[in-house]
C-alpha cells in the first residue's frame, strides 16, 4: 500500500528517518516499532502527508503522494493519535467534524466498529474514560470510511484491560479489510497485534525484521 | 470657558508624576526611574508631534503632508507591533496590510461620506486613533491566535487528519482569538459615558467645545475605533492562517508562546 524509497526527514540539522526504504503491504497490521525518538511517528506522519520528507519519495497505491491532493489522501488514509484529541461537545458533534452529513445511524455503525455502544451518541466527549475517548477517535476517522488506518501509539494512555479492547477492535477492522499501521514502542504489544514488524532505531529501518507474524 | 494650560501649569502637573513615582518608592516597587523615564519621553515625544502637527497642519499647507504623516504613523505603528509580538511569525507586512485595510474602511466611511471634512486637522487625528488602536488590536489578535493553534496543535492537526482544509481547521480558533481581541473594544465602548469619560471628549470639553458636540466627536471615534479593530483583526488572522498553514494544508512548527 505504502512504498519509502530512500525516505529522509532533517529536522534541525538532524536526521530523524535516514534512507529508510519500506514496503508496507495492504493486508493486515503492518507494526512499526523501536525506541522513542527513534523516527516512528514521523514515519507516520508522512503517510497522510501531516510532514513532508526531506528527500527520497513514498508512495500510496502506486502513485506518489505528491501527486494526491493531501486532502483527499487523508479521508483514505485516517489517523489516530497518541493523545486522543476530542473537539468541544458531544460524541455526535466530534463525528460530524469528521462528516458533516452522516446520520446517526452512520454514525452508531462507526462507533459499534469502534466497539463502543451507539447510545453514547449523545454523551459530551469530555465525560468518556480514557480508553473510550481513544476509541471515539478511532470512530471519528471511521466515520470517513477509510481504507487505511494509523494509529500512533494509540494505548500509550491506557490501562491493560481497554489497551486489549483496542487491539482485538484494530484486529476486527484489519479482518474486514482495513489497511493499518501501528506505531509502538511496546514490543509485547507489536507481537500480540502484528502480522509484520518493522524496526526503526535512530531514524534507521535497520535489520528490517519483517515478521510475517502467522498469528495463532 | 476655553482652559489653556500654561507651560507653568506644565511644569506643576509633574507633581502628578512625582506622585506615581514617590508610591514606587515608597512600596518598593523598583519602578520609579521607569515612571520618571516614562513620563520624561512622552513629554518630548508629545512635544516633537506637537511641533511637527502645528508644521503640517497649519493653514494653506497641502493636505500631502497630512497624508504623508499617516503613512509614517503607519509604518511605525506595523514595526511596534511586530517588536510586541515577536513570537508572531513575519508579522510586519501582515500589520502594515491590516492597518491600510482599515483605514481604508474608516478614512472611507468618515471622509467619503463627509462626517469630518478633510483635512489636515482632522486626517491625522482620526487617522492617529484608527492607528493606535489597531495596533493594540493586531497584537491581541496575532499572539492569541499564534498561541492557539500552538497549545491545540494535537486538536488542529485531528482537524487537519479528517481531511479538513486548513481555513476550516482553524476557523474554532481564528474565532477565539477574534472575541478576544475585540472584547475589551467592546467593552470600552459599553461603559463609555458611564464609567468613563474618553480622552478626546474630555480633552474636546476642556478646550472649550460645547459637551453636545464633543459627545458626537467622540461618538463618532468610538464607531471608527469598532470598525478599525475589527477589520485589522481579521486581516491579521486571515493572512495568519495563509502563514501558519503550508498551501497542502499542514500546520507549521509555530513558537512556543512567549511567557
Amino acid at each position: 500500500m505504502f512504498e519509502f524509497e530512500r525516505v529522509t526527514v532533517t529536522r534541525a540539522g538532524r536526521r530523524v528517518l535516514d534512507e529508510v526504504t519500506a514496503s508496507i503491504p495492504a493486508a493486515g497490521i503492518t507494526v512499526v516499532t523501536g525506541p522513542s525518538g527513534a523516527g516512528k511517528t514521523t514515519m507516520l506522519r508522512l503517510c497522510n502527508r501531516l510532514d513532508v520528507p526531506s528527500a527520497g519519495t513514498i508512495r500510496y497505491g502506486g502513485r506518489p503522494l505528491d501527486d494526491l491532493d493531501p486532502l483527499v489522501l487523508r479521508r483514505r488514509v485516517g489517523m489516530v493519535f497518541q493523545r486522543p484529541a476530542p473537539f468541544p461537545g458531544s460524541v455526535a458533534a466530534n463525528l460530524a467534524v469528521a462528516s458533516p452529513g452522516a446520520t446517526s445511524d452512520e454514525m452508531g455503525a462507526a462507533l459499534e466498529r469502534a466497539a463502543l455502544d451507539p447510545a453514547l451518541l449523545g454523551r459530551e466527549a469530555l465525560t468518556l474514560s480514557g480508553g473510550e475517548l481513544q476509541r471515539m477517535c478511532l470512530a471519528r476517522t471511521l466515520v470517513t470510511s477509510p481504507e487505511t488506518l494509523l494509529l500512533d501509539e494509540p494505548t500509550s494512555a491506557l490501562d491493560e484491560q481497554p489497551k486489549l479492547v483496542f487491539e482485538r477492535t484494530a484486529r476486527d477492522l484489519a479482518d474486514r479489510g482495513i489497511t493499518i499501521v501501528w506505531v509502538t514502542h511496546d514490543d509485547t504489544q507489536a507481537r500480540r497485534v502484528a502480522d509484520r514488524v518493522y524496526r526503526l532505531r535512530d531514524g534507521h529501518l535497520s535489520g528490517i525484521n519483517v515478521r510475517e507474524a502467522g498469528r495463532p | 470657558m476655553n482652559a489653556t494650560v500654561s507651560w507653568v501649569g506644565l511644569g506643576l502637573s509633574l507633581l502628578l508624576v512625582a506622585v506615581a513615582a514617590g508610591i514606587s518608592w515608597w512600596q518598593r516597587l523598583g519602578l520609579h526611574r521607569q515612571i520618571l523615564v516614562a513620563a520624561a519621553r512622552a513629554l518630548g515625544q508629545l512635544l516633537l508631534v506637537g511641533a511637527a502637527l502645528t508644521l503640517i497642519v497649519s493653514r494653506g499647507r497641502s493636505i500631502w503632508w497630512s497624508w504623508a504623516w499617516v503613512a509614517a504613523m503607519l509604518g511605525y505603528a506595523a514595526t511596534v507591533a511586530r517588536r510586541r509580538a515577536p513570537d508572531v511569525p513575519r508579522l510586519l507586512t501582515l500589520a502594515l496590510a491590516s492597518f491600510t485595510a482599515a483605514a481604508v474602511v474608516t478614512l472611507g466611511v468618515l471622509f467619503g461620506l463627509h462626517v469630518f471634512p478633510l483635512t489636515g486637522r482632522t486626517l491625522v487625528p482620526i487617522a492617529g486613533m484608527m492607528i493606535g488602536n489597531s495596533m493594540t488590536a493586531t497584537v491581541l489578535a496575532g499572539r492569541r491566535l499564534t498561541d492557539e493553534l500552538h497549545d491545540k496543535r494535537d486538536e488542529v492537526e485531528a482537524r487537519l487528519a479528517l481531511g479538513q482544509p486548513s481555513r476550516q481547521a482553524a476557523t474554532p480558533y481564528v474565532r477565539a482569538a477574534l472575541r478576544a481581541a475585540l472584547t475589551p473594544q467592546i467593552e470600552t465602548t459599553k461603559a463609555t459615558g458611564l464609567v468613563f469619560l474618553p480622552g478626546a471628549m474630555t480633552g474636546l470639553i476642556l478646550a472649550g467645545t460645547a459637551p453636545l458636540q464633543a459627545v458626537l466627536v467622540q461618538a463618532v471615534v468610538m464607531f471608527l475605533v469598532l470598525a478599525a479593530t475589527a477589520t485589522t483583526t481579521v486581516v491579521i488572522a486571515l493572512g495568519l492562517i495563509r502563514r501558519l498553514f503550508t498551501p497542502d494544508h499542514r500546520l507549521s512548527q509555530l513558537p512556543a508562546p512567549a511567557e
